[in-house]
């Protein structure tokens, strides 16, 4: 048991350093987060001219939102990841295959460890901003922070069996580009980080909440900025949980189908 | 038991493409047919075909990367597909053409992480590095990113990664591309000595026959999805390979000599080669008969190379 915690330590770490490799790419991503932040919150809180509060959300609420969704963007990877279909499509997956140990258990925990980077480098960086420039408040409760922490990474489970699910479509379309741009979208809408679920209309936001996406950005900012608070943090907490068994559960269904169809080109 | 036993292996790929504007034909191609054999432990054998014999399809199903589409497989023991997650951690694979090292890291931190992927105790993962980095003169990269190696030193990686946690049967695709000389020679040293000392079963295909030659004490051809020849290199020599070729160098240069049983495959100015079955005729006799018709200056024998046997049997499809 402490060996196997040991063995996905070891994994998490070199997913941690394989992005640290890169620290000009970091720099650059940070900055663009930053500058797609000033323009974000300008749009949002011109909103708050004409009214006090949006649901639960004031302007106080969304400041600390936009800049604390810029910094998560890249932890939750909403942009896009397509290691998986790329192993796939180029055969590499058979390599994976040789391995002791399940193949998603090792991107499971090489995308925390990339996760882990992506927090400290590209999150960091915007909150700061935030805090120093736009006055963004921080939550003050240490028990706040710790269910945040919590959240955040039952969010990057949630986040990784769904990218893992169009991955794997590698296995039945060879190239998935198509499949991951539709995904990004309809991710990046319902995760609540275009804007807050709370500013959709009634059925949209009943819609966007019967899906895993808001669990995977609004259900982390919601207990930030201090929107979901008290024993509801533990029932979001909850809800998260089971979207991130659900998921991961789903994805290693879809995985063992594409296994068995799995034909690798050439090599 | 046998450490690989293959009974009435197939497989076939289904192929679809385009035929007329919306129509599709699907074909099935037999990338494997029917194959049959096993191996005993400790042995170290060469596994050859031409380019798309089913060599590397074989090596996947023994693996556990692909399924076969009929007949059974053993490997150490345990059904690959089935049992692939337990029969990876008792076997090595290398594909040369493919890159197992973890591309953005120094190549030290991928042998690290292997070192926990399979749980290899420190006393053995210390023996085998250090062995490695000797032997295959890894210290000059060991701390360079895997995407900056060359092919060579990747091959090396590679094959260190493959071997670092003591397999039992080792499955090598291409083991040697890319490799020059030396690293080649200490790489067959390598192999030799872990199959010597450590009887490690070895499976090996490579284009290079004289990696073949040099290690393997069996050889497997394979084409068209079907076993050909399973056997030591002598006797694939004297099976397929009994025809000897006399070089002779003649005074004058001359038309091309005529002799019983022998026939001018080539001719360069004086020097003339002459080809002859060695069970039918002897060099003596050959070389007196050609003397009979021009003065000789000079000659040797060409005993039957590995590589034109092989190219033979390829060629000819025997």
């Amino acid at each position: 048991m402490l060996a196997s915690l040991r063995t996905d330590l070891e994994i998490a770490r070199r997913g941690y350093l394989r992005y640290a490799a890169y620290p000009a790419a970091t720099a650059a991503g940070a900055f663009t987060n930053i500058i797609f932040g000033l323009m974000r919150g300008s749009v949002l809180l011109a909103l708050f001219a004409e009214r006090e509060r949006i649901g639960a959300y004031d302007a106080a609420a969304t400041i600390a939102y936009v800049w604390l969704t810029q910094g998560l963007l890249n932890v939750v990877a909403l942009w896009g990841w397509q290691e998986l279909a790329l192993r796939v499509r180029t055969g590499d997956i058979a390599t994976d295959l040789i391995r002791p140990i399940h193949p998603m258990r090792t991107a499971l925990a090489t995308d925390y460890g990339r996760a882990a980077y992506q927090l400290i480098f590209r999150g960091i960086p915007p909150v700061a901003v935030g805090v120093l420039a736009f006055h963004a408040v921080l939550p003050a409760d240490p028990l706040v922070w710790l269910a945040f922490v919590a959240s955040l990474g039952l969010a990057v489970a949630v986040s990784f069996g769904f990218r893992l699910l169009y991955n794997l479509a590698a296995f039945w379309t060879t190239d998935t580009r198509g499949t991951m741009i539709l995904a990004l979208v309809v991710m990046s809408v319902f995760s609540g980080f275009v804007i807050p679920i709370q500013f959709f209309p009634p059925w949209l936001a009943a819609i966007a909440n019967a899906t895993p996406f808001p669990a995977m950005v609004q259900t982390p900012v919601d207990i930030f900025v201090g929107v979901t608070r008290g024993p509801a943090i533990l029932v979001a907490l909850a809800g998260q949980l089971g979207w991130a068994a659900g998921m991961l559960l789903k994805s290693y269904w879809v995985f063992a189908l594409g296994t068995r169809r799995l034909v690798v080109q050439g090599g | 038991m046998p450490a690989i036993e293959l009974e009435h292996v197939g497989k076939d790929f289904v192929v679809r493409r385009a035929a007329g504007r919306f129509r599709r034909r699907t074909d099935v191609v037999h990338a494997v047919s029917d194959l049959s054999f096993s191996v005993e432990p400790g042995s170290l054998v060469g596994y050859i075909g031409p380019n798309g014999a089913g060599k590397s399809t074989t090596v996947k199903m023994l693996t556990g990367i692909l399924v076969p589409s009929r007949g059974r497989i053993s490997v150490a023991g345990l059904v690959p597909t089935r049992q692939r997650t337990k029969l990876a951690g008792r076997i090595g694979v290398m594909f040369g053409q493919r890159v197992q090292l973890w591309w953005d890291l120094p190549l030290i931190e991928s042998f690290e992480l292997l070192r926990h992927i399979y749980r290899i105790p420190s006393q053995i993962y210390e023996r085998n590095l250090s062995a490695f980095r000797q032997l295959l003169d890894l210290d000059k990269f060991l701390w360079t990113p895997v995407r900056q190696l060359s092919l060579g030193q990747r091959i090396r990686g590679e094959l260190t990664a493959a071997m670092l946690h003591d397999p039992e049967i080792l499955f090598l695709d291409e083991p040697t591309i890319g490799l020059d000389v030396v690293a080649r020679q200490r790489v067959r040293e390598l192999l030799l000595s872990a199959n010597r000392e450590r009887g490690m079963t070895v499976l090996l295909t490579s284009h290079d026959l004289t990696d073949i030659e040099r290690l393997c004490s069996r050889i497997l051809i394979i084409d068209r999805g079907r076993l050909i020849f399973d056997g030591d290199v002598d006797t694939l020599k004297a099976r397929y390979g009994k025809e000897r070729v006399l070089v002779v160098d003649l005074e004058e240069p001359g038309p091309a000599l005529q002799l019983d049983g022998a026939r001018v495959i080539r001719v360069e100015g004086p020097r003339q080669w002459i080809a002859f079955d060695g069970e039918r005729l002897s060099a003596a006799q050959l070389t007196a008969a050609a003397a009979a018709q021009a003065p000789l200056r000079d000659l040797t024998v060409q005993e039957p190379e590995i590589e034109d046997v092989v190219r033979r049997i390829y060629q000819e499809r025997l």
